[in-house]
């Protein structure tokens, strides 16, 4: 159990470091670039065909959540009857912004602790020589194998025993002591860091803490901004953990205040689709942003440490 | 496992011995982590073993029930169910899934420069939240009015009920999860690019047809990706959770979805532990759950060993 997910890990990551801090495009964008424009346009045909695959849904939804209720189905790609209300109407059924709000603060608190946490612990394991390092970083490997479905109700029990259930604070407080996955990635991006530059702090005094603070730290930021970056979606899309924690409305975060709507104007009620159409949009829309200017760091890390994909 | 070695070994080399300082220093560092692990990983490990032999409900304290809750579990014919709706849909979702993802690969492996683009186009889906796309999809795959039947409709198809009719919801959650590949389209384009130019040219030269340098050079290059991903969607796709839920599940699940076909396992779990707090049962499921995905696990390693290579493993 301790050496498969090390083995299933390593792989992809092999070179990670070093893709991870190229400032450029990944190595060998373009090599084929030599081909002759009509060698690649067959390809370039299915490519455009899958290319609307993947972003008709998206337009759909788009022009799903401007329409009456009446049209949602028409799957006119240009609304016949213009209804922006409907954003008005989400807005009052729902509390989006209070949701959106809820989501940031404790995406923000989830990515922060994890990225610190993870940090210090990452550093451990790729600086120091220490008995017991090896056992303990196979452990740290082993617990991204486990379902969460095995602690899931005794991690329950402990925030009730503490009084925190019905609080956001279960969504984020467990990654105070970091986080396996992220572990994993930046301890391959501290090893890739030489290290003379470390014996060399030492030489002049340096604490451990001060090579951390100031040495590793400053260095790891591309490592560091894909882990708060991960972080921050893996907390957005979070459904599982508001459900079991969060009763009150006014706390819940986004994907649970969806699903919410989803329920109450749903199958299951009202059929108001054009309302579900459009607070999905909302709820899409700051992942959007997010992506459009962290795009590099995303796909970089992706390609490197081929987190879950 | 020579993975393992090379990747834990590497700083191990010289093997001095560590000092004490240096020691009690690690730990500071890595003592986050081992608090963690205690309270939030290996605590709860054990407590939900011991919970898994109780009828504990979240009221009164637990009594030792033995082994009822498992026994129960062989004979719970929602358990069956769970089970099965979560295995074929892994066996249908993973294949395809990696099918797909390596085809549009191979496709950006060719186009050059415009990869990049249509990179950007593939992995959008990734980012919209489970929820928004659940809901989405919950539309699109509509039987009467759907995007998707209204296509099928106008090449002469009659679409089925994607999520109603029992047979086919499973397929209907298998296409929703399909938008988002785009994540595994990055690790094998990322995995085609690193394969050495060199071993096509040779390959070529030795007579070997595309479809030859296909099967001889890039599938065993990629190897390592492919294997990484079968396991890592594998697990993932036998926790389904948040789709399934939210197309068939919570506010809507007594009304028009009261089949069970959409009933994935850690649903039913959820359902035993925290809508009817029958958390020593649930902690039994969750422990049947964790042994058949090691099983899974373990038999998609031992087969793959002999298709996978490494680059490490020569040394």
């Amino acid at each position: 159990m301790a050496t498969s997910p090390a083995e299933l890990t390593a792989t992809p990551a092999s070179d990670g470091p070093a893709t991870l801090k190229a400032k450029g495009a990944a190595p060998g964008t373009g090599r084929r670039d030599h081909q002759p424009i009509w060698k690649r346009t067959p390809y370039l045909i299915v490519l455009a065909l899958a290319t609307v695959l993947f972003t008709y849904p998206f337009l759909w939804l788009i022009s799903a959540s401007f329409k009456p209720r009446t049209d949602v189905f028409d799957n006119a790609l240009i609304p016949h009857h213009w209804r922006a209300a409907n954003f008005a109407d989400v807005w009052h059924y729902g509390s989006m912004l209070t949701w959106l709000g809820n989501s940031a603060m404790v995406g923000i608190a989830a990515a922060t602790t994890v990225t610190i946490s993870s940090a210090i612990v990452a550093f451990g394991f790729a600086y120091f020589r220490f008995p017991g390092r090896n056992v303990l970083f196979g452990l740290v490997l082993a617990t991204m194998m486990l379902p969460s479905a095995v602690t899931m109700i005794p991690i329950y029990l402990i925030w009730s025993k503490v009084g925190l259930t019905g609080t956001q604070v279960p969504l984020w407080a467990q990654n105070i002591f970091g986080s396996a996955f992220y572990i994993f990635l930046l301890r391959q991006f501290f090893l890739s860091l030489p290290r003379e530059l470390f014996e060399a702090a030492r030489v002049d005094g340096c604490s451990f803490f001060g090579l951390f603070w100031r040495i590793a730290l400053p260095l790891a930021r591309p490592a560091l901004a894909i882990v708060f970056i991960f972080e921050i979606q893996a907390s957005w899309n979070d459904l599982l953990k508001p459900l079991i924690y969060l009763q009150n409305t006014a706390l819940f975060t986004m994907p649970r205040g969806l699903k919410s709507i989803i329920d109450t104007f749903g199958n299951g009620g009202e059929h108001h689709w054009e309302i579900i159409s459009a607070a999905s949009l909302i709820a899409t829309i700051p992942m959007i942003v997010i992506f459009a200017f962290a795009q590099r760091h995303i796909i970089d890390g992706i390609a490197t440490t081929g987190r879950k994909g | 496992m020579a993975a393992l070695t090379t990747v834990i070994g590497r700083r191990s080399g010289g093997r001095r011995s560590a000092n004490r300082r240096e020691t009690r220093a690690a730990y500071g560092f890595i003592g986050l982590w081992m608090v963690g692990f205690l309270v939030f990983t290996l605590g709860p490990m054990i407590a939900s073993l011991v919970l898994s032999f109780t009828d504990y409900n979240a009221i009164s304290s637990p009594h030792n029930v033995g082994t009822a809750n498992y026994r129960q579990l062989m004979s719970d014919p929602k358990v069956s169910k769970a089970l099965s709706n979560t295995l074929i849909y892994a066996v249908m979702y993973v294949p395809v899934a990696m099918a797909v993802a390596l085809c549009l690969a191979l496709l950006l492996n060719r186009v050059g420069r415009a990869s990049g683009f249509f990179r950007t186009i593939f992995y959008l889906p990734v980012m919209t939240p489970p929820v928004a796309a659940g809901a989405l999809f919950l539309l699109l795959l509509n039987g009467n009015q759907g995007l998707l039947n209204s296509t099928l409709h106008l090449v002469g198809i009659n679409g089925p009920n994607w999520t109603t009719d029992t047979a086919w919801v499973k397929p209907g959650l298998a296409i929703t999860m399909l938008w988002g590949v785009g994540g595994m389209v990055v690790i094998y384009l990322a995995a085609l690019r690193q394969v050495p130019k060199e071993l096509y040219e040779a390959a070529s030269l030795d007579g070997a047809g595309a479809w030859m340098r296909f099967r001889r050079v890039t599938l065993p290059m990629i190897s390592g990706a492919l294997f990484f991903t079968l396991i890592v969607q594998t697990i993932s796709a036998l926790q389904m959770f948040d789709q399934a839920y939210t197309m068939f599940f919570g506010g809507q699940q007594n009304s028009t979805y009261s089949n069970d076909a959409a009933l994935f396992y850690v649903i039913y779990l959820f359902q035993q532990g925290f809508s009817f707090l029958h958390m020593g049962y649930a902690s039994a499921l969750a422990w049947l759950l964790f042994v058949v995905i090691m099983i899974i696990t373990a038999i998609q390693v031992r087969v793959s060993r002999r298709f996978v290579y490494y680059e490490g493993e020569r040394d």
